[in-house]
């Protein structure tokens, strides 16, 4: 299986931007076209790119990019709005053509850009199943031998031969989904579909196209979902301005996209020179480091293992009682929680001059998978005055740990949640009272 | 679930298999090619009969949503060209004294709009059926032709409730069909052959000129007029009157006569003009269609 099915090489596509590409009138085309002949004339001397006006603004959606993706691999894209994703799977999906490069794809290729592509509201959910179906490209027998296990996916079996207008909202997206996650192929692009339906359903489908990855296929993704890409995706590519800007394992990937910068991933931030470095006349921050059990500077943590969080500060005024603390918050914007330092030694103490390291060590099995970031702050209690405030000095990714106890247990589906406690459980049973017996 | 695992377990075997015989690999998966296109491009016909199913199911769509929430339903199929037979009736056979080669008036009249009504929705729903679908062609690969097919194919079933009309009007006028009624088909296909390579044309233009959406009823109706719709095209004289035919509806039209009504009009010539004008035009279309095929989910 780990046969390469999709090659591409130095795609690029550009488009024209500018009143001139849309809803051009005839008097402006007929002008255009009458001047066109003499301009590529023009331009066939000069030796200039041929096929472009000068005139027009162009913009590249995708420029050079490449990659391979080998069969069985669950692909995460990801990049910020304009970076060229939705372009990429245009062109992998054949709706639009490139600009220039190649790609090859073995296998057949359907994709899922949209839900419920083709639904006409008039006909009934029965008559949209077979038109969807046909439009996503399965053929008249394979719908007729899935229906009913679209039908009870979609949880509309009451309602199939209503015309889909009457359906709530709910029910039409479940319709959609129900058809599209039924799409059988070797290869399967989906856009940011995930993005809308009700919290269950999403996960439904989340489950079944992870099943799907499972049996071999091999998945695009596109998601806005950071969790949902990690958990789904065993490898990602980042784009930016429509160029590849980084391709590996997804966790990593991740990182690099929502750190925005390559400062935050490495897991620990330094300020070497004295006027950079954040702070008040009382202290300054000089570095921020996230640390595994064992001691080692890292942004990787397994769920089940403890982390360190350490600030090293300098106080350039004596005598202030200071408060250094930190906050974690996750890729949701969610402050996971906040905390001051309460070490017994230096608390309600006033302080001397000198070089600090505060350390806070946050246990194993409370933080939520995912990505965290760490706002760090000092202040000085009296007088209350904010020494130094940094938002997302570092940040670090929890994951899934295969070994060792973990809240998890034996459950292999999504946990939610702002953070993922261990907790103590008990039971108390008492045996059923067999009949008869008393 | 488990038809899906089946299914996945046959495609895992096949891989396997293939795998095993590397060489024949690209057999047995088919292999796409991305790559920008230059100039005219091929037409793919065969592309295009592997889409033959989505191409049903496009029909499909059309006839059935076509009358939804509509109380007269299908009736609408004959009430446009009967009423339009009605009118004519009264104003070029009654008031205009406008000749009808022998034939009453309005069977005259009646016989060429069926045909007319035909290529005239298949015109107007085809060179819509890019852009009135343009949440298909941004969101799904197929080849883009069967839109426009798709869509002229859809009046088939107008057409046939309006030929029923006819039918039973040739019964009430007691007219006699001839032999020469085995053509029909061959004419129905030429008025279809008009109407796609139109429709294409269209189509692919309205992707990027808007103006085409004003020019469809305009053109329809210039063209009804310049077709012997309401008045015999045996007015003019030869040459003149096979040099007409190079409006293919006029060979449709005195065709459907012809055959039916038994005018001593055989329009032979005519019939040979207005078909290679027809081809021309199918041909000519679907190039250009082709051709613009690849700017359409972005311009549209």
């Amino acid at each position: 299986m780990s046969d390469i099915v999709i090659r591409v090489e130095n795609l690029s596509k550009q488009y024209r931007i500018g009143a001139s590409q849309k809803n051009r009138n005839f008097r402006e085309a007929i002008k255009e076209s009458l001047k066109e002949p003499f301009r590529r004339a023009q331009r066939l001397f000069r030796g200039s790119a041929p096929g472009l006006s000068e005139s027009d603004q162009t913009i590249w959606a995708l420029k050079d990019v490449s990659f391979e993706i080998r069969g069985g691999d669950l692909l995460g894209i990801i990049g910020r709005n304009g970076s060229g994703k939705s372009t990429l799977l245009k062109v992998l999906s054949r709706i639009t053509e490139p600009t220039s490069g190649e790609v090859q794809i073995v296998g057949r290729i359907r994709s899922l850009l949209e839900v419920g592509t083709g639904f006409h509201p008039e006909l009934t959910g029965r008559e949209n199943i077979y038109l969807n179906g046909a439009i996503l490209g399965m053929k008249k027998g394979e719908i007729r031998q899935k229906f009913d296990e679209i039908v009870a996916f979609a949880e509309v079996e009451k309602f199939i031969d209503t015309p889909i207008k009457r359906y709530s909202s709910g029910m039409y997206l479940r319709l959609a989904f129900a058809v599209a996650a039924h799409l059988e192929s070797e290869i399967l692009i989906v856009d940011e579909v995930l993005a809308v339906g009700d919290a269950r359903f999403q996960r439904k489908c989340l489950n079944k196209m992870q099943e799907v990855g499972e049996q071999g296929r091999t998945v695009l993704f596109v998601s806005h979902s950071m969790p949902t890409i990690t958990r789904l995706c065993k490898r990602a590519i980042l784009l930016n301005e429509g160029k590849l800007i980084a391709e590996g394992p997804a966790h990593t990937i991740v990182r690099t996209y929502l750190s925005g910068s390559d400062d935050a991933s490495a897991g620990e931030r330094i300020w070497t020179n004295a006027q950079q470095m954040p702070g008040g006349e009382v202290a300054r921050l000089c570095a921020v480091r996230i640390k595994t059990e064992d001691g080692k500077i890292a942004n990787t943590v397994a769920i089940n293992k403890s982390v360190e969080v350490e600030m090293e500060y300098d106080v350039l005024k004596p005598g202030y009682v200071l408060l250094p603390h930190f906050q974690l918050m996750n890729e949701e914007g969610v402050i996971v929680f906040k905390a001051l330092d309460i070490d017994p030694a230096w608390r309600k103490r006033s302080r001397p001059a000198g070089h600090f390291v505060s350390k806070a060590l946050i246990p194993g099995n409370l933080l939520q998978e995912g990505l965290h970031f760490v706002w760090v702050a000092l202040i000085t209690l009296e007088p209350l005055i904010v020494q130094f405030y940094e938002p997302d000095v570092v940040a670090f990714q929890i994951i899934e740990s295969n070994d060792g106890e973990s809240a998890r247990g034996d459950y292999t589906g999504d946990i939610s949640g702002t953070v993922r406690p261990l907790l103590k459980w008990t039971t108390v049973f008492s045996p059923a009272r067999q009949p008869g017996t008393n | 679930m488990n038809t899906d695992k089946m299914v996945s377990d046959l495609v895992s075997q096949a891989r396997s298999a293939v795998e095993k015989k590397s060489s024949s690999k690209d057999q047995a998966l088919p292999v796409i090619r991305i790559r920008p296109s230059r100039g005219w491009v091929s037409l793919k016909p065969r592309e295009l009969w592997e889409y033959r199913e989505l191409l049903y199911f496009f029909v499909w769509k059309d006839i059935k949503v076509r009358y939804k929430q509509t109380i007269l339903g299908g009736s609408w199929a004959v009430i446009q060209p009967f009423f339009t037979m009605v009118v004519f009736s009264l104003f070029f056979g009654k008031l205009a004294k406008v000749p009808s080669d022998g034939i009453p008036y309005p069977i005259f009249s009646y016989a060429a709009l069926v045909p007319w009504s035909f290529f005239a929705n298949g015109l107007n729903q085809g060179s819509n059926s890019l852009v009135g679908n343009s949440n298909l062609i941004t969101k799904v690969y197929f080849p883009r032709m069967a839109m426009p097919i798709a869509s002229v194919l859809a009046g088939i079933v107008d057409f046939v409730l309006a030929f029923a009309v006819l039918l039973g009007m040739i019964f009430y006028f007691g007219i006699v069909p001839t032999i020469n009624i085995v053509w029909l088909p061959l004419l129905l296909m030429l008025s279809f052959i008009t109407a796609l390579g139109v429709s294409l044309w269209l189509s692919a233009l309205y992707v990027q000129f808007h103006d085409i959406r004003h020019i469809v009823p305009f053109l329809t109706q210039i063209w009804l007029f310049a077709t012997p719709i309401a008045y015999p095209s045996s007015l003019l004289g030869e040459p003149w009157r096979t040099l007409y035919g190079a409006n293919p509806m006029v060979g449709v039209v005195e065709g459907f006569r012809w055959a039916l009504l038994d005018t001593n009009t055989a329009p032979g010539p005519m019939i040979i003009v207005s078909s290679l004008v027809a081809i021309a035009l199918l041909f000519s279309g679907a190039f250009y269609f082709r051709r613009m095929e690849k700017t359409f989910a972005d311009v549209v």
